[in-house]
């Protein structure tokens, strides 16, 4: 950037406009979205977080896979699970006064005022009868992961679906769909949740995850719409009905690439919409029952006791906002990649380097 | 059209609860001798012995009704009218959310705004981070964590209020840090800013603590006289900018005479004060403030009328929450409340004496103390949408090319970005509040349980723990119908203040 040096003020608009293609020239669509992606820095150390999460919440305590009697239970690495039950373990742990299960977790370095940095045999501590609380927290994200992915995943689909559908078609068939979508917009997710949650919650989390995800996919039918709307009168699509295309080959060979964008990112806002409706119905117990475990569960559980052990209360509500968080941050750096206006954020350095 | 979404939406409602519910899972287990016949009564009384979505009509009857004047959403299981359990509840739930919702608009509004006049300033990240953390809050754990930190550890606090001087260092720092973030400038401004707004909170609080300010606390003349002075200069400063100097006499002279109207005003608020008498006030000091106004100047009349106006509104504010405060004392050592005045928990406290809740300020009081914490909560959770929302609108407008117009006429940069800028960047907001305040009725369930207040989101529980047919729905067609025509109003709201779409349409 530095090697050319424009002497008067007119150059630095063109310097500037010439760096910005610079960067984008011969690469395709798709290059230019994952590189400005990956150069979104919040976004690039959410999904870092978010990957080591899942990885360390679905291998750890091991997983069911399937329904009822037919499934394969994919082992864990950690010694505990959610039913066993160790109270030697929590009574060798006592901190604050003769409190039991404390966390055994020590970053506290040997140079400040530790022992050192550990983790012991309950790093979260256990809860009041011994169960080992890093399990215990696990499966709550299990779960909670669980229904984000399914909820979104469907949203996704039902509402791409419609959303095209209406889009592209318009007229009558617009009309009937879009009314059917206000149908369902007017009924707050919390309420429709809270039925669906009453009915199914003692089902497990997948039934929960399956019945919510029917009922979120208004918002983006909505935008997939609007998306196709415009994306109907463009050339390129005359240019593929020239060509004799059928309706199915332009709806997914060529406008639903160019929606894409927005799908992704109104999908991301899904999932984090749908961890905090999950842990809420698990919370008012119209969500995952007991014996099974959910983060919000957990929370409304342990509520109480703030004050004797407080740890029961923040892990799992620090592993919610910090799933929803990463999802949120996510979202906002493919918004930025999505968006073909954005100017590219030129740092205050870069600014500077192009004035010299 | 409104009419047939609604009528469809309850269809789907009304079968999703009669499907998912079953009134009768509650005698599977009963050992009752009668159990045949009680079964028998209850089927007969739900009449679940027709299929939901023909019952859906008898519903549906009812609630027609309205056309000819006969509304009627049947009874809950108790017998009581819906209607009536409804007309009860919704009071509740807006005192609950009213406040909080305008806070958060208010707030999140001027911060986006602020955080896109800065884009890219360290100011914007972190506001920005701020509202992405916010976002992504669980309300029931953020209610958890201000039950502990602002309820009770502030009543501990308050039997005995010390505060440490690192607390008075931090906290002075921290909004030091915040007031030089908004005001922005080179770097010496910001510093000067920084140590101004220090050096002022650290003063403020050891006064307040050697003052005995915290368990006795009132604003005074003189904290009623500096609030109007800073409402001033903010309204000079966004209407005027603070070189004119008929703006300055404006604001100024308003802000003096409100102070000089604080011994008078008193006369309007003793014990068995009501609520005509807060209108009184507020109309006394508005029409001093447009009298002042329009005296200033016959040239630019309305903007200077304008000027005393707002000055005048805002300040009226901290003249009542100083006669609010100066009931705290008595307040606090009452036996209802026993030195812990924030509650965790409820809507008021049962134990006040008929003396004291027929007194207008101690009931105020009391009612306001219970809704610091749900406010706080509520505010937090809808703040980031705000804000995230009017950073876009306004950077959106900044784009424009009529922008780009004003600055080349050599408009000052207030005028652009208060003018031109903000008005613009507000229309669309217009739909989104609408739908906000409809959506409140509905959505502060989780808020409510957990506070423990008796709004809607109490009825709604109740009514899907206890398979209560009628109740569910009238909650339920509530929340959409209020949905339904907000979206309407919200359509022609945005006709009346965007010409733009009506020429185009």
């Amino acid at each position: 950037m530095s090697e050319k040096k424009p002497s008067i003020q007119a150059d630095l608009k063109e310097n500037e406009v010439r760096n910005v293609n610079r960067e984008t020239l011969g690469l395709s669509q798709r290059q230019i979205v994952v590189r400005r992606f990956v150069s979104h820095k919040a976004a690039m150390a959410s999904l870092i977080t978010l990957i080591g999460i899942v990885i360390t919440v679905f291998t750890a305590t091991g997983f069911r896979l399937g329904f009822g009697s037919f499934g394969v239970t994919i082992p864990g690495w950690w010694p505990f699970s959610i039913t066993d039950i160790d109270p030697e373990g929590a009574m060798a742990s006592v901190c604050n006064g003769g409190v039991t299960g404390c966390p055994t977790l020590d970053l506290k370095p040997s140079f400040i005022d530790g022992d050192g940095i550990q983790f012991g045999m309950h790093p979260f501590g256990t809860d009041i009868i011994g169960t080992d609380y890093f399990a215990l927290v696990v499966r709550g994200a299990q779960q909670s992961l669980m229904v984000m992915v399914i909820v979104s995943f469907l949203g996704i689909i039902v509402g791409t679906i419609l959303g095209a559908i209406a889009g592209f078609f318009g007229g009558i068939v617009d009309a009937v769909l879009m009314r059917i979508t206000d149908m369902f917009l007017v009924t707050p997710v919390i309420l429709i949740g809270a039925v669906i949650g009453f009915k199914f919650g003692n089902l497990g989390v997948v039934p929960l995850a399956l019945m919510l995800g029917f009922f979120s996919w208004m918002g983006l039918a909505r935008f997939v719409r609007t998306e196709f709307l415009t994306l109907r009168e463009r050339e390129f699509v005359d240019a593929a009905r020239v060509a004799g295309a059928s309706n199915r080959r332009v709806i997914f060979k060529h406008i639903l690439p160019n929606a894409m964008g927005i799908i992704i990112v109104v999908g991301t806002l899904l999932m984090s919409s749908a961890i905090l409706i999950e842990t809420g119905l698990s919370y008012l117990g119209f969500g995952i029952k007991p014996p099974d475990v959910s983060l919000g569960l957990l929370i409304s559980e342990y509520q109480g006791t703030f004050n004797i052990s407080p740890w029961l209360f923040w892990w799992p509500g620090a592993l919610i906002v910090a799933i929803a968080l990463c999802v949120n941050f996510i979202g906002d750096g493919l918004r930025d990649a999505f968006d073909p206006r954005q100017e590219r954020n030129i740092s205050r350095k870069e600014r500077s380097n192009a004035r010299k | 059209m409104m009419l047939v979404i609604v009528f469809g939406a309850s269809f789907l409602a009304y079968n999703l609860q009669a499907y998912s519910s079953n009134p009768l899972s509650g005698f599977a287990e009963s050992t009752a001798v009668n159990k045949e016949f009680l079964m028998a009564k209850v089927i007969r009384d739900l009449q679940l012995d027709v299929p939901p979505p023909i019952r859906y009509f008898s519903w549906l009857r009812g609630a027609l009704g309205f056309l000819w004047g006969d509304f009627d959403l049947g009874l809950n299981r108790e017998d009581i009218p819906v209607i009536e359990l409804l007309a009860q509840a919704i009071p509740v739930t807006i005192k609950l959310v009213i406040s909080a919702t305008i806070l958060a608009i208010v707030l999140g509004i001027s911060v986006g705004m602020i955080t896109a006049i800065r884009q890219y300033s360290r100011f914007d990240y972190v506001m920005t981070f701020i509202s992405f953390l916010l976002f992504s809050l669980p309300i029931f754990w953020v209610a958890v964590l201000l039950k502990e930190f602002m309820a009770i550890r502030f009543n501990d606090f308050l039997v005995n209020p010390q505060i440490s001087t690192l607390t008075i260092i931090i906290a002075s720092l921290f909004l030091g840090l915040v007031l030089a973030g908004f005001a922005g400038g080179t770097r010496l401004q910001f510093f000067l800013v920084l140590a101004g707004g220090a050096v002022f909170t650290a003063v403020t609080v050891t006064f307040m603590e050697f003052s005995n300010w915290f368990l006795e606390p009132s604003l005074g003349i003189f904290g009623v006289s500096f609030l109007a002075l800073c409402n001033a200069a903010i309204v000079i400063l966004l209407i005027s900018g603070l070189e004119s100097k008929k703006g300055r006499i404006a604001g100024l002279g308003t802000a003096v005479a409100i102070t000089a109207l604080y011994y008078p005003l008193q006369l309007l608020m003793s014990a068995d004060a009501s609520f005509i008498n807060v209108v009184a006030i507020f109309s006394i000091t508005i029409s001093t403030g447009l009298a002042i106004g329009y005296a200033v100047s016959p040239i630019d009349r309305r903007v200077y009328t304008r000027i005393g106006l707002f000055t005048a509104f805002l300040s009226t504010f901290p003249l009542i929450i100083d006669r609010y405060l100066r009931e705290f004392s008595d307040y606090l050592v009452s036996d209802a409340v026993n030195g812990r005045p924030v509650p965790t928990i409820g809507q008021a406290k049962d134990l006040l004496t008929t003396k004291q809740s027929e007194n207008f300020w101690i009931a105020g009081l009391d009612t306001a103390l219970h809704l610091i914490l749900p406010t706080i909560a509520l505010t937090l959770i809808s703040f980031a949408g705000y804000v995230r929302f009017a950073r876009g609108s306004l950077l959106e407008v900044l784009n424009m090319d009529y922008i780009r117009t004003a600055r080349a006429k050599g408009l000052t940069e207030r005028t652009v970005i208060v003018r031109h800028g903000m008005r613009n960047a507000l229309l669309p907001l217009t739909t989104i509040l609408v739908n906000d305040f409809a959506g409140l009725l509905g959505g502060a369930i989780i808020t409510e349980g957990v506070f423990g207040w008796k709004g809607m989101g109490q009825l709604f529980n109740d009514a899907i723990r206890g398979y209560d047919m009628n109740l569910f729905m009238g909650v339920f067609v509530l929340g959409a119908f209020l949905t339904v025509i907000a979206n309407l109003v919200a359509d022609l709201l945005y006709g009346v203040v965007d010409p733009r779409i009506r020429i185009r349409k």
